[in-house]
């Protein structure tokens, strides 16, 4: 029997560091593990103590590129605890606030991370040589996402402005009427950047996913909805911990999170996409069939071409609510502290996010749980890489580690996200 | 261009951090390219897939040193480096993940993981000039992509970057905006804190909460009188000069004289 082992060191065009380590025997995987070198930072520890009012910005910093959704995911935690309804209004902006955030981390996904892997280029920026049309405006679709954000909270990365209730600020009408004629030329740049990833070469590479995603009765979810997937699932967010298990794998740097009754699965856009075909906006189902997705996407490749439609939805959606804005008359709900326990899920860029906290009287967090979209993905990553990964064996090894960071990259992992509980140097007992 | 003149390598390094200070230098889009055009982009992982080598003009440092290996590496980074700023208040002061330098390490690993015995991490988060020379700190929770532009333009061009060190007060009034503290009877540090982020906690009715860390010439025991009269009792300040730079020397101090 033959053995090998194959490392690639240090992902690149990922969000934070991470390796992946294959042992082969006799030609076939053996093993595929995704490991994490990312120091812990203990968020939920250094959580225990605070004010609860000071949860959406401390968790902001688990993450750079999605800091919107830990905002906005532990404001809703904290209502749901509290007892707190929020305006029609305010629900719209942060609903605007996530097609910000989606078209910013996606188009730097699509643009910078994914797309130089399919044309054989080391970065975008090396890639804007032959293809800068499409980096321009990959590049510009960031820009608009990342205005949205800046313009609801001042700035795109960190934003000031969620708070329990509701907003510190809320915009009025005018200054978001500013953004539609930016927002319409973008959803056409969107279109664009959908026909062009479809023109990509696609391995043909599908999987039988078990996919996990909020699901809602008529939107294309970013804050609201049951949590669902294809097999049958469907529970409200305050019953994740009781159907999703989190496990420490032998020899394994990371705690995976799989399904109580089923195994590993995955969350984000192929799960999303998979999940609300219906209710993405009519321009996105359209491109989506003209780019010959089918109303459910098990190609981890295509997932570019996903990120692109959900980019089109975002831009469309962002038009619709900015159409009906009326400032709400308090920009936030009264509200007063009181002892319990508040839970949420929402749809980070990446995938489904989930928080607890539980407070005191006085509205000291005396517990937080966090589970990030990337920690709940690492198995099905590595399920990829079992599967996938063999077929590039025989390749040369700049290339075959080329090919692992790919089948990595198509699930976008953001390991900063997942590392504040994730395992460093499991050694042997 | 003069083929024959090398153009300045850049290498991104990241440590304990959230990636949103080196995010801030993708927010400088409009001039992304032209950036790319004047600097070789040598190492930035996150970017591209260029591999380490050689040696960098300039390497911009994300993040804070919180693991004996990351201590190790930060050495490794410094001898390869001409100039080596460091991006924000991770890198700059501890960031968020110093609340471990007020606790014991060892609960806080309890806190979170099952087999706290398996995790490899120091007892403490520091700055990234507490284990080497550093050229130049730039601050903010995240960096200001203004002041980035400005980092990287002086150092193109070979003179000091210009990044103001008095008070987030001086540009606060210089915008105009009213005063949260004083009209609005809110918590705000701006009086401690170094301007830079454009004022926007106040320009969205909020008080500051220091994440571009002390300013140069701070006196919190004032503003902690000031506070105090509002009503914020000590475990709101202790609070209040604990987050993104808690570890930041002159909020540190004053966090410390509320302490229990």
């Amino acid at each position: 029997m033959r053995s090998r082992t194959i490392r690639v060191d240090r992902l690149a065009r990922v969000e934070g560091e991470g390796a992946v380590r294959l042992v082969v025997r006799d030609g076939r995987i053996d093993s595929a593990r995704l490991s994490i070198f990312e120091p812990p930072r203990f968020f939920e520890a250094l959580l225990r103590g605070r004010a609860y009012t000071e949860a959406s910005d401390i968790t902001a910093r688990i993450c750079g590129i999605c800091p919107v959704a830990y905002q906005i995911t532990a404001v809703h935690a904290l209502e749901n605890a509290l007892g707190i309804e929020v305006s029609a209004a305010v629900r719209d902006l942060r609903r605007l606030l996530y097609c910000g955030e989606w078209i910013q981390s996606h188009a730097l996904h699509v643009t910078l991370l994914h797309a130089p892997g399919f044309l054989g280029y080391h970065s975008g920026i090396e890639m804007a040589r032959e293809h800068g049309e499409a980096v321009r405006r990959g590049l510009a679709l960031k820009q608009v996402g990342s205005d949205i954000i800046a313009l609801l909270g001042g700035r795109a990365v960190h934003p000031v402005t969620v708070c329990i209730g509701g907003f510190n600020r809320v915009p009025r009408r005018a200054e978001l009427a500013g953004l539609t004629e930016r927002l319409e030329r973008s959803r056409e740049a969107a279109l664009a950047m959908v026909r062009w990833t479809a023109g990509f070469e696609f391995p043909d590479c599908e999987r039988d996913y078990t996919f996990v995603a909020l699901r809602h009765r008529s939107e294309y979810p970013f804050s609201a909805g049951r949590i669902a997937s294809n097999r049958g699932l469907e529970l409200p967010a305050a019953q994740f911990e009781a159907h999703i298990e989190q496990h420490q794998v032998r020899h394994s740097t990371a705690l995976h999170a799989r399904l109580r009754t089923g195994g590993a699965y995955l969350t984000g856009p192929l799960a999303r996409y998979s999940l609300n075909f219906e209710n993405l906006a009519p321009i996105a189902q359209d491109a989506a069939l003209a780019a010959g997705l089918g109303r459910s996407c098990t190609n981890p490749y295509r997932s570019i071409v996903v990120r692109a439609v959900e980019i089109l939805h975002a831009c469309d959606e962002a038009l619709r609510i900015i159409a009906r804005y009326e400032a709400p008359e308090l920009p936030a709900s009264p509200y007063e502290p009181r002892a319990a326990t508040g839970i949420a899920a929402t749809e980070a860029p990446r995938g489904l996010l989930y928080h607890r906290y539980r407070l005191d009287a006085d509205g000291t967090l005396l517990e937080a749980r966090i589970v990030p979209p990337t920690a709940q993905n690492q198995a099905a990553i590595e399920e990829d890489l079992r599967c996938f990964a063999g077929a590039f064996l025989a390749l040369p090894r700049p290339q075959l580690r080329e090919q692992c960071e790919q089948l990595v990259r198509n699930h976008d992992p953001c390991i900063s996200c997942a590392t504040h509980f994730l395992h460093l140097e499991v050694t042997p007992a | 261009m003069d083929p024959g003149r090398r153009k300045p390598r850049l290498a991104v390094w990241k440590f304990a951090s959230c990636d949103g200070c080196q995010l801030s230098l993708l927010e400088c889009e409009p001039d992304l390219l032209a950036l790319a055009a004047a600097l070789d982009v040598a190492f930035f992982p996150e970017v591209s897939d260029r591999p380490i080598r050689g040696r960098y003009e300039l390497s911009l440092v994300e993040g804070s040193i919180s693991t004996p290996e990351d201590a190790e590496r930060i050495r490794a980074v410094r001898r390869r480096s001409r100039h080596l700023v460091t991006l924000g208040a991770c890198a700059t002061a501890g960031g968020i993940q110093a609340l471990r330098n007020f606790a014991a390490i060892r609960e806080f690993t309890a806190a979170v993981y099952a087999q706290p015995a398996y995790i490899g991490t120091l007892g403490t988060s520091t700055p990234i000039a507490t284990h080497v020379a550093v050229d130049f700190e730039l601050r903010g929770c995240p960096v200001n992509p203004r002041q980035l532009q400005e980092v990287l333009s002086a150092l193109l061009a070979g003179r000091p970057p210009v990044v103001p060190r008095h008070s987030l007060c001086s540009e606060c009034k210089s915008l105009g905006h009213t005063c949260v503290l004083v009209a609005g009877g809110q918590a705000c540090l701006g009086p401690v804190t170094q301007a830079g982020c454009g004022a926007i906690c106040p320009a969205y009715r909020r008080g500051c909460y220091g994440c571009f860390g002390p300013q140069q010439s701070a006196n919190p025991v004032s503003l902690s009188g000031t506070l105090t009269a509002l009503g914020l009792n000590r475990q709101d300040l202790l609070r209040l000069y604990r987050t993104f730079n808690a570890a930041a020397p002159v909020f540190r101090a004053e966090s410390e004289r509320h302490a229990q």
